[in-house]
């Protein structure tokens, strides 16, 4: 593909010319529906128009750049120059979970969803300081490549084949599920139906053109993506705090809402809502007590109550009332124990706003050490995970050279950066906006968005009104997170327009992340399983049709496992992350800085790494049903925590007692430290 | 390939300069954690409490400034003890 009349240079500005046409066109395409919106355009027209633009546009950019070389295939032909190799790492890196569900976790939790901010962004130092500019000069096509060659053998690639397939197909359903919501919501289409339209885009990009129709349609999506999650900012934060870069001036509206959050606490008819909350709670857990006499008593009193009504001749309304509590009561104890466990979870409602800055809060001492170091061991999962998932690592293999891979990490987090440090910048505005508009407003005239929403979807708002003062209380609003992002454009009162753009960029976020991923799973199972354990001789054509096969397959088994439903998609991301940290990271940093380190010591290591982190997650979450008690308060999903110094020290101590690594082993450990080593005997780059 | 003592001394420095952002980013990460009340209470910087400030924006902008000084500092490094990859084309 690279003749020698290509040059890297022109390369690099027909990028830069075909890129700026590229968002010069997106942006007239907005500013069209813009108008065609004006002009009448329904809103379900709106959502076709960008659902089947974007795809299409990515499936063409998938069909131009189709190829069967295998560099190319692989590794995009390693000619991704820093900035735009940063753009695609962005948007691989920036999930569903970060575009729509980030603001939304900052909102609710306040200062401790920061955890997720920091963990997100501060990975990438790991990846700059230890990583990357190695496995670039390393230069093969996969992260188990790199194991299997340093330590030697069979055993260690197997080993990182089953931790990459794990951790990246955990991620990518989750990933699956966000484009079925975005999809379902943006058009109105079946949940199903919206799985396998994504589905079909991503299959045509990744499928056709492997890592290169990724790596081009990624730049893309991010170009996509930021435009999306920044417009909507912009306008609110000119709105609260009078300038277009409102992430350097919310910390005054942060104080402002702090007031609010104190005038809230205190108001009589907020405390007389939480108040009642308090009760039912309490009539619930009295309840669970003595399910059978509580039963008993309660359907005797609603009985009555309704002959008393009958016998006093009371008007008709209040007797169709009665009769209708009548015929809501539970039909046996079964029901009625569901029924009062959920009102023992009021007692949530009745608290009093958690001022949004307060750092780990707590009922005492223990409590908010606790809570720090849940936030510690958040943040510490999250970076080293970052530091081993090998869809993020592998972007890295792509670079023209070593130096170019040390500029890309920057680059990368770069393009993060702007939307992380947006999210909390959104949560805060959205918040006090919310907390003063629509706190305080009469049920008669809801803001516009508010009952739109609340209509559309109650799991994301739902406004009641509980003690029938006919004014909402912010006790009475019960908010989903993903909410605020999909909202903020009408709550900032912009055109139907900006909401299509959102969602987009919400397609566009779980689209390329899951491009990357699939990517992942089938060079694994291609490359290292079939090419390098089973078929060594197998042609280079063979390989990348079967990756090709492959790839069609995770897809369709991740679609299925997403069909299903499974619980808790924000454990399963940071479940992905501590199993990250706990297998790889330490054998690939060790095998880097540390030449002693020996075959047996990764694969102990990681073994031991992997299983404890395991065993925590499956004794200490709730799902598995065993419950054992948490070391230190520590909650599962930081299982790598323990994971990741086990790992580490198993794979010193056992490195010491094994016989340390051959000549070529030093030597390959030496080729890698070095951009460019004269005389240098190791050729390690694979074409 | 035997390394000469000039490339032993490169890597030393690759560490020393590894090590001492690794540990700036120590700081701004798990230390600021640790102090995030403290911090918090102390003083407010721009209308930030700190440790709010630091988790949402000032500790990611020198994860980013980390990250392009040591690109900076070992393309110099690179070039001074000549195993740089010269211009690429």
């Amino acid at each position: 593909m690279s003749s020698p009349a290509f040059s890297q240079s022109t390369f690099n500005r027909q990028l830069k010319k075909y890129y700026t046409f590229y968002t010069g066109g997106f942006i007239v395409f907005l500013l069209a529906l813009a108008v065609a919106e004006q002009m009448g355009l329904s809103r379900a027209w709106i959502g076709y128009w960008f659902l089947f633009a974007t795809i299409g546009l990515y499936a063409g950019i998938g069909w131009m750049t189709r190829t069967t070389d295998v560099a190319e295939y692989y590794v995009a032909g390693r000619r991704v120059p820093s900035f735009f190799n940063g753009m695609a790492t962005g948007a691989d890196w920036m999930s569903a979970a970060s575009f729509v569900g980030m603001a939304g976790t900052l909102f609710l939790a306040g200062f401790d969803g920061l955890a997720w901010v920091m963990g997100w962004t501060g990975g990438f130092c790991l990846v700059a300081l230890f990583l990357a500019p190695y496995l670039r000069k390393f230069g093969q096509f996969t992260i188990p490549d790199f194991l299997a060659e340093r330590y030697g053998g069979g055993i260690v690639r197997f080993m990182g084949v089953i931790c990459a397939i794990t951790c990246s197909f955990v991620y990518v359903v989750a990933q699956i599920y966000g484009v079925g919501l975005i999809v379902s919501r943006m058009t109105g289409l079946e949940f199903g139906v919206g799985v396998f339209v994504g589905l079909a885009g991503i299959l045509v990009c990744a499928m056709l053109g492997g890592m290169r129709a990724v790596t081009w349609t990624q730049v893309a999506q991010y170009i996509v993506l930021i435009i999306a999650y920044l417009t909507p900012v912009v306008w609110l934060g000119v709105r609260h705090t009078g300038i277009p870069v409102p992430q350097f001036a919310y910390g005054y509206t942060l104080q402002k809402l702090g007031d609010v959050e104190k005038k809230i606490t205190a108001d009589p008819r907020e405390i007389e809502v939480r108040k009642i909350f308090a009760d039912r709670a309490a009539a619930g857990k009295a309840n669970l007590a003595n399910p059978d006499k509580a039963y008993a008593e309660g359907k005797a009193k609603v009985e009555k109550d309704l002959a008393d009504l009958k016998g006093a001749n009371a008007p008709a309304d209040k007797v169709a009332a009665a009769e209708k509590a009548v015929a809501a009561y539970p039909a046996n104890v079964k029901a009625a124990e569901v029924q009062w466990k959920r009102e023992t979870g009021l007692a949530a409602r009745a608290a009093p706003p958690r001022p949004h800055a307060q750092a780990f809060p707590g009922k005492d001492e223990a409590a908010q050490n606790t809570a720090r170091l849940n936030f510690i061991g958040i943040v510490f999962c999250m970076m080293f995970g970052t530091a081993a998932l090998p869809h993020i690592l592998m972007r890295y293999y792509t670079t023209p050279s070593v130096q170019e891979a040390r500029t890309s990490v920057f680059w990368s987090l770069v393009c993060i950066f702007l939307l992380y440090f947006t999210a909390p910048c959104l949560a805060v505005l959205a918040k006090y906006d919310m907390y003063t508009n629509l706190v305080g407003s009469s049920f008669a005239s809801l803001p516009a968005w508010a009952s739109a929403w609340a209509k559309v979807d109650p799991s994301l708002l739902s406004i009641v009104d509980i003690n029938g003062d006919g004014i909402v209380q912010l006790a009475e609003i019960v908010i989903g997170g993903d909410l605020i992002v999909l909202a903020t454009p009408e709550i900032a009162g912009l055109p139907y327009v900006v909401s299509g753009l959102v969602a987009a960029g919400g397609l566009a976020a779980a689209l390329s992340t899951a491009d990357g991923l699939l990517l992942t799973i089938a060079n694994a199972l291609a490359h290292d399983f079939y090419y390098k354990l089973i078929n060594p001789t197998a042609t280079t054509g063979k390989r990348v049709f079967l990756s090709k096969f492959l790839l069609v397959c995770a897809a369709i088994t991740a679609a299925y496992v997403t069909s299903l439903k499974p619980g808790d998609i924000l454990f399963l991301v940071g479940a992905a992350f501590s199993l990250g940290a706990s297998s790889f990271f330490p054998c690939l940093v060790m095998g880097i800085f540390w030449k002693r380190a020996s075959k047996w010591g990764a694969i102990i290591g990681m073994g031991a790494g992997l299983g404890i982190c395991v065993y925590y997650m499956v004794t200490r979450y709730p799902f598995f049903g065993i419950n054992m008690p948490l070391w230190f308060g520590l909650s599962p999903v930081s299982a790598g925590m323990f994971g990741l110094p086990v790992s580490m020290i198993t794979i010193y101590i056992v490195s010491l007692l094994t016989p340390a690594p051959d000549k070529e082993v030093q030597e390959l450990v030496e080729h890698v430290r070095y951009p460019n080593l004269v005389g240098d005997t190791v050729v390690s780059e694979a074409r | 390939m035997q390394l000469t003592a000039k490339h032993h001394e490169y890597w030393r420095k690759n560490l020393v300069v590894t090590a001492i952002l690794f540990v700036v980013w120590f700081v701004f990460t798990f230390v600021e954690i640790w102090f995030a009340r403290e911090l918090n209470s102390s003083m407010t910087f721009l209308g930030f409490p700190l440790a709010f400030y630091f988790s949402a924006q000032g500790s990611l902008a020198i994860y980013v400034a980390l990250i392009g000084i040591y690109a900076l500092i070992m393309k110099k490094l690179d070039k001074e003890y000549g195993v740089d990859e010269g211009d690429i084309e």
